[in-house]
């Protein structure tokens, strides 16, 4: 068994092992980071949805030739735009919409994908292949961790506020429209770099685990941003080592770490743990004061 | 000064209510009053151009309200609101400043100095660093009022403030509309509690599919306009008693 010393020394002498924690490290920044902005939508399905439907725009850029980004970012825009138009002109709910729409993008991405033939291994699409990523991934991913940072930074009170209050940001003329595609489509990129590393079907775990580990243990949208990032930072990392000490598919062992680390908080963090709720339960508080009594503590 | 006009909205083939025209005047506090499912929500949101309308217009100071946008101070109800949102009460005041900071600019000193005072205008200044789903109802709304001070907007709405609100908060709010009203602002209150018609308002509309009536609550305050709104019932229990009360 692989010790930690010797991943540590395999990782100095491996280019290959480098570039795969360098990659992974950045897809959980990026991912959790995104990821706190779709649960705190409500929009864990369309985050799975979306990195579904990339599919057929992956397999059509193989064929093509082109960055994955471009085919990928085409179909994931495509299908969040399809998802609003069947539920703003039907009676159907906006789960229903996307069920339909990104289970009809995926099935056309494995036809495409079939066939593109033997260029594309669907396996590594599905799963990930982290220890093949090549340096061009690796400036890929780094561009668009760069873009996700820019885009959080420089938008970061209007994804607070359309996030929170999507009414009220329409009243005062802000274009929520207009950011929830925009969050849509810097979503793509993120499903697109982290394909390598976790996979289409594991990519939905990058982007809620994590951030749904660091909402339990904070009131305060920054803090959760930086911890659901590190979160999935140490999940990647961990995840990593597990995958080259045990042989483990790459994806599959990052987001079981990102899982037990929510256990963990779900049982211990201080917010609405487990624990806490238990003994809440155990012993009761003092009956909640009324409303006239509450302000006494204001004055 | 509000200007509905002709005012259409529909959702399905049923109008909700069709050609609205009502006016509310600046320096005012003007109640909507009507039964449950009367359209008054739906009355505030055509006018913003939050929902679609058939046809009709809203203007403010005679021109289209959709150049106000910034001097609108809308506090809708809060029951869609979710309050395990990692926020802040005093971060919810401060994005009152969001509207005039515009794309790009973040929220600094300045800012933070008016979300503060407003905070302690509603009284809510220990608060401050409260996150939302650990207030009490009212404490909530006026939270929400407080964004509305920040905002300094014309025009005020709040749709039905005062439901689910402990009496302190009530009378607070109540305070600071009045405080508007003496500077001059339109301000629009949907409500439906009856019985404080006379103390809270100036104006008075009337609503049930449709504007009954409005203008000065006592001209508009009658049995025969709450009759048509809501039932002769409830007419004649309120009105009788009031005659017994006087």
């Amino acid at each position: 068994m692989t010790t930690i010393t010797e991943f540590i020394t395999a990782l100095g002498r491996y280019g290959f092992l480098q570039s795969a924690l360098l990659a992974a490290i950045m897809v959980g920044i990026m991912s959790g980071i995104i990821g706190a902005f779709i649960i705190l939508r409500g929009m864990s399905l369309m985050g799975d949805a979306i990195s579904h439907a990339v599919l057929p725009g992956v397999a059509i850029a193989y064929m093509l030739g082109i960055n994955l980004l471009i085919g990928a970012s085409v179909f994931g825009i495509l299908a969040a735009l399809l998802i609003g138009f069947v539920s703003t002109h039907s009676k159907l709910k906006t789960d229903t919409s996307i069920g339909i729409v990104f289970s009809a993008f995926y099935a056309l991405g494995f036809i495409l994908i079939a066939a593109a033939g033997s260029a594309v291994n669907l396996n590594h699409i599905l799963f990930g292949n982290i220890l093949a990523v090549a340096d061009g991934d690796i400036m890929t991913t780094a561009i668009v961790l760069g873009l996700v940072l820019l885009f959080v930074v420089t938008f970061y009170k209007e994804l607070q506020i359309t996030s929170f209050d999507p009414v009220f940001a329409q009243t005062y003329g802000l274009k929520v429209q207009v950011i929830h595609y925009s969050l849509m489509l810097v979503l793509t990129l993120v499903t697109v770099s982290a394909l390598q590393t976790v996979g289409i079907i594991l990519v939905v775990a990058m982007l809620i685990t994590p951030a749904a580990t660091a909402f339990l243990w904070t009131n305060r949208l920054p803090v959760m941003l930086g911890l659901s990032a590190a979160i999935g930072a140490v999940s990647a990392t961990v995840g990593l080592y597990l995958s080259y000490t045990f042989n483990w598919a790459s994806g599959p062992a990052i987001v079981l770490v990102a899982a037990l680390l929510f256990l963990l908080s779900f049982v211990l963090a201080p917010k609405q743990g487990f624990v806490r709720l238990k003994m809440r339960v155990t012993r009761p508080r003092p009956q909640k004061a009324g409303p006239g009594l509450a302000d006494q503590e204001v004055l | 000064m509000l200007q509905v006009t002709d005012l259409t909205v529909a959702y399905d083939a049923t109008p909700v209510f069709t050609d609205a025209t009502v006016t509310f005047d600046a320096g005012k506090i003007t109640g909507i009053i009507g039964p449950n499912g009367a359209g008054k929500s739906t009355l505030i949101k055509a006018a913003l151009g939050l929902i679609k309308k058939q046809h009709g217009t809203a203007t403010f100071n005679d021109r289209p309200l959709s150049d106000f946008k910034r001097r609108i101070a809308y506090v809708e109800q809060r029951k869609d609101l979710d309050l395990t949102f990692p926020i802040s009460a005093f971060d919810v005041v401060l994005t009152g400043t969001y509207a005039r900071l515009g794309l790009f600019n973040h929220p600094g000193r300045e800012e933070k100095a008016r979300a503060k005072a407003a905070l302690e205008q509603v009284q809510l200044g220990a608060f401050a660093q409260r996150q939302i789903g650990n207030l009490s109802g009212g404490q909530l709304q006026r939270v929400f009022v407080a964004r509305a001070i920040v905002q300094d907007a014309d025009l005020i709405i709040l749709d039905e403030p005062f439901v689910g609100i402990d009496l302190q908060s009530e009378t607070t709010i109540m305070a600071i509309l009045k405080q508007w009203q003496r500077a001059g602002k339109t301000i629009i209150i949907v409500h439906h509690d009856l019985n404080k018609v006379f103390q809270y308002f100036d104006d008075l509309v009337v609503m049930n599919h449709g504007i009954i009536d409005y203008g000065p609550v006592a001209q508009v305050y009658t049995a025969a306009n709450i009759t048509r709104a809501f039932s002769p019932d409830l007419s004649a229990v309120l009105f009788d008693r009031q005659e017994v009360a006087q």
